[in-house]
């Protein structure tokens, strides 16, 4: 099982090279730029995709077969979960089990995180003396720093916990599909990974060890939420919910195979940009990651310690600016 | 609101500058270019009527003013004006009324392109500082857009063959179960609030999920919609199970939802009344709950059935849905009853959300609601969701 094991101050500071070269892609329905960066990777031959993100739709491949040239092999993960659970029902209980205490952990996250986020913004609009409140202010910080770690401590913790009784090793089930999975990988030139319900993409990639199957040095692709999933650390957004505050909320450890980027898909339209106090607060959260817009068709290349940004991608900055980045 | 038309008042805005110069056709044209109309200015709003008239009044119907206000003669020229003052973030429909001699004709503002219709045709709309349209009521060209279908459900109790326009979200899969919005005044909503608009840009944003609603119409809404035995029937015992039987549907309470506006709010409330916990959701929206402490009201004989209804629930208050969002604007003559509701609702166990919103008793009021209200009901993967 491939998931990526995170130091135990969850700081994400290292930079650290992945063993196989990564591309993170904005959404892909309004500006497709799949094709031209499997094309200017001099990827050929077939390309494992997934789109378990998109579940019951997830057979709906046509448009992502045209932009792979008709190369794409799907991995048909959230049928193929589904079949796991209906063929083994201790292990769709026990998985169940499992997400009910992590979605408990994520509702009383959520309650620290609220009040933490209200004690930064009161104190970055209360007047005092510059020289205390900077304090007070990076103190506040620091904690809300620490609580997302600490949450995405637990979550592993949980993770490890579970792991004796869901024993997807021995399942056969689950082991049957791993097999297929493994030979099909063995043959492919790259995984392109789609968007969609993130929780639900990450478990079935989780589920079947995908990134654990394939092939060291066979590049990675993903998009939207399948970038997300590719970061170290998922994190889910919005400044202006219908319902609720709107604080972004450290959700799960990813897959780890982008390291020290947190994954902004949509951010155009998910984040008020231009808002310099939301934006820096992002930014300085979850520093020294990269915090990176992916707009629409958007193409951020990873490969060892060298980034390649093309100009629809940018970052958020602490001092409130969002700006084109490459490195 | 309140009328500030005396000269000597807000020296400031942009009609003192026509007032203290001299007023010729030519001052008043160059005026009347380099404003749009009406003015407002802060919370201050001057409305403008050119012509030869006897008298010039607003027509609004803002509860607790005066529905006429009159607005006075610019001496020396054929300018009408009347200035009010509105709280921020009020949004308000209306109409100019001329009178000529024994002749009351009600326009709408020529000055001002604004409008808003409703079954009755259309009125002019102003609004202050701090209302916008909200974007979500407007076409996206990103939005799949769902698709509407019409359907005749025979219905014994009402022994007719209803008409009934269905309403499936863009990307619609049988694999799926949806929830169900079962829609009073179903064609107003979507030509006067633009519902299909509202609903495919909602489910795109992610801020509710898929959904299918059922818009139902009615000829005889005032009988039909004022707890009326036979539509509850209809709705509960005819249509929902042909739906769930013939649809992808939850089929549970909390996969049903009765929405209405005005007589429309009653119906949904007295339909989940008669059929508690079968409706797991209700979205009221300015609803026409009258009742009286004293057996006696003044809305006219339409308002019997719905007075005593409302006195019975009102005396022996029981939940019948788990979740209620109740909107009302500050404007209307129904907001006492609405507000009033709110306590007894909670007392229930019924979770229960309100919102006011400085408006009237009208369809875009009951649209800009909409976005708040379905989310809460029915929350979407927002948070989950990235394509």
């Amino acid at each position: 099982m491939t998931v990526a094991t995170l130091p135990a101050a969850v700081t994400f500071a290292s930079p650290s090279a992945p063993d196989r070269p990564v591309f993170l892609l904005g959404p892909q329905r309004i500006k497709t730029t799949l094709g031209r960066v499997l094309k200017d990777a001099g990827i050929d031959g077939d390309i494992a995709s997934v789109t378990a993100g998109w579940q019951e739709r997830e057979d709906e491949v046509e448009e992502l077969q045209a932009q792979l040239r008709g190369r794409g092999v799907s991995l048909r993960l959230h049928s193929r979960g589904d079949e796991v659970f209906r063929e083994d029902r201790d292990l769709a209980k026990v998985h169940h089990e499992r997400q009910v205490v992590l979605q408990t952990m994520q509702r009383t996250y959520d309650v620290r995180l609220r009040h933490t986020m209200a004690a930064i913004a009161e104190l970055e609009r209360r007047p005092g003396p510059a020289e205390i409140l900077a304090a007070d202010r990076e103190d506040a910080m620091q904690a809300l720093r620490d609580l997302d770690a600490r949450h995405l401590e637990r979550v592993q913790a949980i993770h490890e916990e579970w792991a004796p009784r869901l024993r997807l090793g021995e399942r056969p089930a689950v082991q049957r599909h791993r097999k297929e999975l493994e030979k099909t990988l063995a043959g492919v030139s790259a995984l392109a990974i789609s968007g969609g319900h993130v929780a639900v993409l990450l478990n079935r990639l989780r589920l079947f060890d995908v990134l654990g199957s394939l092939p060291a040095g066979v590049p990675v692709v993903g998009w939207s939420g399948g970038a997300i999933v590719l970061t170290e650390r998922v994190v889910f957004y919005h400044d202006s919910p219908p319902q609720g505050p709107g604080n972004a909320e450290v959700f799960e450890i990813g897959l780890g195979v982008a390291r020290n980027v947190v994954a902004l898909p949509h951010a155009t339209r998910r984040l008020s940009l231009d808002d310099t106090e939301r934006v820096s607060r992002f930014a300085r959260r979850f520093a020294p990651a990269a915090s990176v817009v992916l707009d629409d068709g958007g193409v951020l290349s990873i490969d060892g310690d060298r980034w390649t940004a093309d100009a629809a991608i940018r970052r958020l900055e602490a001092d409130g600016t969002v700006k084109g980045m490459s490195r | 609101m309140s009328s500030a038309t005396d000269l000597k008042s807000h020296p400031r805005l942009a009609i003192r500058e026509l007032e203290r110069g001299p007023r010729t056709a030519e001052s008043v044209d160059a005026f009347l270019a380099e404003h749009e109309f009406p003015i407002v200015e802060g919370s201050t709003v001057t409305f403008v009527w050119r012509g030869d008239a006897h008298a010039v009044n607003l027509r609004h119907w803002v509860f607790g003013m005066p529905s006429t206000q009159p607005f006075r003669r610019l001496s020396r020229t054929d300018l009408w004006y009347l200035i009010l003052e509105m709280p921020e973030s009020s949004r308000v429909e209306y109409k100019i009324e001329i009178v000529r001699g024994p002749l009351h004709q009600l326009v709408e503002d020529p000055l001002n392109e604004r409008r808003a219709r409703d079954p009755f045709g259309a009125n002019s709309v102003f609004h202050t500082t701090g209302y916008r349209v909200p974007d979500w009521t407007r076409e996206d060209p990103e939005a799949r857009p769902g698709r509407l279908e019409e359907l005749e459900v025979e219905s014994a109790t009402l022994e007719r063959a209803m008409p009934v326009t269905l309403y499936y979200p863009a990307r619609f899969r049988k694999a799926r179960t949806y929830p169900l919005l079962v829609v009073h005044d179903g064609p107003d909503y979507l030509e006067y609030s633009g519902l299909k608009t509202v609903l495919d840009n909602l489910i795109h944003r992610l801020e509710i999920p898929g959904l299918i609603a059922a818009l139902v119409h009615s000829d005889h809404r005032l009988v039909e919609y004022a707890n009326h035995a036979p539509h509850a029937r209809f709705v509960a015992e005819e249509l929902v199970p042909r739906l769930e039987k013939d649809l992808p549907l939850a089929g549970n309470p909390a996969g049903r939802c009765l929405m209405g506006a005005s007589f429309g709010a009653v119906a949904a409330f007295s339909t989940a009344v008669r059929y508690p916990n079968f409706f797991g959701r209700l979205l009221l929206q300015s609803g026409s709950f009258a009742f009286s402490d004293t057996g006696f009201h003044e809305r006219g004989p339409a308002f019997d059935p719905v007075v005593e209804f409302m006195n019975t629930w009102r005396d022996d208050p029981v939940p019948v849905a788990n979740r209620v969002y109740v909107s009302c604007g500050t404007y209307e003559s129904l907001i006492y009853e609405n507000r009033s509701l709110i306590p007894l609702l909670q007392e229930t166990g019924m979770q229960v959300k309100y919102a006011e919103a400085r408006d009237g008793h009208n369809w875009e009021n009951w649209r800009d609601r909409l976005r708040e209200g379905l989310s809460w009901l029915y929350p979407g993967p927002l948070w989950m969701v990235y394509e």
